[in-house]
């Protein structure tokens, strides 16, 4: 084989063709490849939500399912909301200026909230997608410390929140829970989704 | 043409049918290279048994998971059902289930029995590298199978369990959310990702896995097992060319093996028909409640062949972060005033770290988290050439090796054990001296696999007959 002459002509084609074979392959993937995304039925599937909150009590909990997650509004107790300007020094975000995708204009604050009293925020927890628990009974507990002043707790990987859904430092997650677009439709309807700017 | 071979004069049937075929397809030769003449040496010990047994485990996954597919449904609304279905409605559905899922755990036990053979005996080192590296990849498609089958029965631990993995790709840098949407098909784990999950656990990694099987077997037999002593027997060959410590593979450990398979079975059977559930570590008891989107369940863990790794992950917060900073720093330091290095490399390795922190710090904890985890698996792939010791096997090497192989494997298992329970302070700090433990094992490897006094290795392997 090694004392046979190469045939430069030969081997360019060889080469060109080859080439062209693989834009080829390319351009095949592509449709594949997009066939992985969602499709058109999931992305129509995201409207706004609206949920009524009239029946709610201070230190309860309501959830409602927005694009398939689960969206809570707590109504929060005035010693809860006494609690956190208190907790900035343990706080990753205190006031969620990391990601400013995650929290609106609007709730970018302590409390993260249009209405103090209502903290309404996507129950996703921002390290990898679980949803944490409640845990709003100050005092210690299991997978908690001992100052722990309510707040919620990642089953997943531990990491803690507190009652306005700010992550505390040094914890796997690294962002704030999420605070969707809402808006108050009236003093006991919000909507989910959608806000005033849009 | 090739040149056609006739049966001799009087010879029978079947002889007479074989040279038909052998003149057509080389079976005979595959016969002998693969089982009558495969010559392996004789001093194989009960370490060598799970290549077999994990060969039996991947023919009864396939065999058992054909018949699932034929009453499974893939869709997120059925899902659930349609495997309480197979447990509850049809004839032996129950028996053929169970064999799969603990059929799952078997493989992975074996599969690491299988590794740590590799580890004690030095099989990955020249000339077995292609061997090592095909196993890696049926190791990685193993792990692909079992997390993406997991989903399927559509509990709350295989749902959470794929939000949690599948949003692990989220964490990668500036592709990440649209990869990790790529993969889901949806905005959260749905109907979209079942289905594909489905396709790629029935049909796509099986038929990957295979090939590696067939690439993993082809590349074994072409350079001959290795054994206990880490001696090459085609050293040491008799006057018709066969080594002279070796025997066939068939009948010898054709026979060895059946014996294995017995004992296997007999232990298998008993954890399937007493305990298919593995004390919740292998069927989760969270599993046996349908997935629902909006609540995790209050402790979510992996199945136990994942929870090494997924230690790792849970241990990688921005206080790790900040000791693999510092250990990267100071080895550049060490390496720059202690180091044989020219100026020029010190230079660069004084760059590369500055570099190497600079993003550590730049990006987010969780996404080291993910670098952690699959660095773990992914590091397996470079032992053979980490390993820089001057003997393959275990037996000459100084005795404090088999303390350090012993630390290795009690943090693995401690990692293991952490990972499958609920996060704590305490655990997590175990977690992080197990995950520098994990990696120091394999990066210093280059350093402490040349340290000691290396016992002297015989010419021929060690071997008395019973």
């Amino acid at each position: 084989m090694s004392e046979q002459k190469i045939d430069g002509g030969k081997r360019t084609w060889i080469i060109a063709s080859s080439c062209m074979g693989a834009v080829g392959a390319g351009f095949v993937a592509v449709p594949f490849v997009s066939s992985f995304e969602p499709s058109a039925r999931a992305r129509a599937a995201g409207a706004p939500v609206e949920a009524d909150i009239s029946a709610l009590k201070p230190g309860e909990k309501l959830t409602v399912e927005w694009r398939g997650k689960p969206v809570w509004i707590v109504r929060r107790t005035p010693a809860q909301l006494a609690e956190l300007p208190k907790l900035d020094k343990e706080l990753a975000d205190p006031l969620s200026k990391r990601n400013l995708e995650l929290t609106p204009p609007y709730a970018r604050n302590n409390d993260r909230s249009i209405k103090p009293e209502y903290l309404v925020v996507v129950g996703i927890c921002t390290h990898l997608g679980c949803s944490p628990s409640d845990k709003f009974t100050p005092g210690p507990q299991p997978s908690l410390p001992n100052d722990w002043a309510g707040g919620f707790l990642c089953p997943c990987h531990g990491s803690t929140f507190d009652m306005a859904g700010r992550v505390f430092k040094d914890k796997p997650a690294p962002d704030n829970l999420e605070v969707p677009r809402h808006m108050y439709l009236s003093d006991t309807r919000i909507l989910i989704g959608e806000d005033k700017s849009a | 043409m090739a040149e056609m071979h006739t049966a001799p004069a009087g010879a029978g049937a079947g002889q007479r049918l074989l040279t038909w075929v052998d003149n057509r397809f080389p079976l005979s030769k595959l016969y002998d290279e693969h089982m009558a003449k495969y010559y392996a040496p004789k001093n194989f010990n009960v370490w060598y048994v799970f290549g077999s047994l994990a060969l039996l485990v991947l023919v009864m996954q396939i065999l058992t998971g054909i018949f699932l597919t034929m009453h499974y449904k893939p869709d997120a609304a059925k899902a659930f059902g349609s495997v309480e279905y197979i447990m509850r409605d049809v004839p032996w559905g129950w028996l053929v289930r169970y064999m799969h899922s603990t059929g799952a755990s078997a493989f992975f036990i074996v599969i690491y029995l299988h590794m740590f053979r590799g580890f004690l005996y030095g099989s990955y080192r020249k000339p077995r590298e292609l061997v090592w590296l095909f196993g890696c990849g049926i190791f990685l498609c193993l792990m692909a199978e079992a997390f993406m089958g997991y989903l399927l029965p559509w509990g709350q631990m295989s749902y959470w369990g794929a939000q949690v993995i599948v949003n692990l790709f989220s964490a990668v840098p500036f592709i990440g959310p649209d990869l990790s949407l790529l993969i889901r098909g949806d905005y959260v784990v749905g109907d979209a990702t079942l289905n594909r999950f489905f396709s790629f656990h029935v049909i796509a990694v099986p038929l990957v896995l295979l090939g590696l099987v067939a690439a993993h077997l082809i590349a074994l037999h072409e350079v001959g097992s290795n054994n206990p002593d880490g001696v090459e027997i085609k050293d040491s060959k008799d006057a018709k060319g066969n080594p002279v410590d070796g025997i066939p593979f068939h009948p010898y450990y054709t026979v060895h093996d059946i014996y294995a398979v017995s004992v296997f079975l007999f232990i298998f059977s008993l954890v399937l028909f007493f305990a298919p559930e593995g004390g919740g570590y292998f069927l989760e008891f969270n599993n046996f409640i349908e997935a629902n989107p909006l609540k995790t369940p209050l402790h979510i863990a992996p199945v136990w062949y994942f929870t090494p790794y997924y230690s790792m992950l849970r241990a990688t917060t921005d206080l790790m972060v900040n000791v693999l900073a510092i250990i990267l720093a100071l080895g550049a330091v060490m390496a720059i005033l202690r180091g044989g290095f020219r100026a020029s490399a010190k230079i660069a390795i004084a760059v590369v770290a500055i570099v190497a922190v600079f993003l550590l710090k730049t990006f987010d904890a969780k996404f080291w988290g993910v670098v952690v985890m699959g660095g773990a698996v992914m590091i397996l792939f470079f032992l053979p050439w980490l390993d820089r010791s001057p003997v393959k096997s275990i037996r000459y090497r100084p005795d404090w090796h088999k303390l350090v192989y012993a630390a290795f494997v009690v943090f693995f298992l401690a990692l293991g054990y952490l990972g499958s329970q609920p996060p704590s302070t305490a655990g997590n700090y175990v977690s992080q001296i197990g995950t520098l433990v994990y990696f120091g094992f394999f990066l210093l490897m280059p350093w402490w696999s040349r340290l000691g006094t290396f016992k002297p290795v015989p010419n021929r392997v060690t071997f008395a007959s019973h």
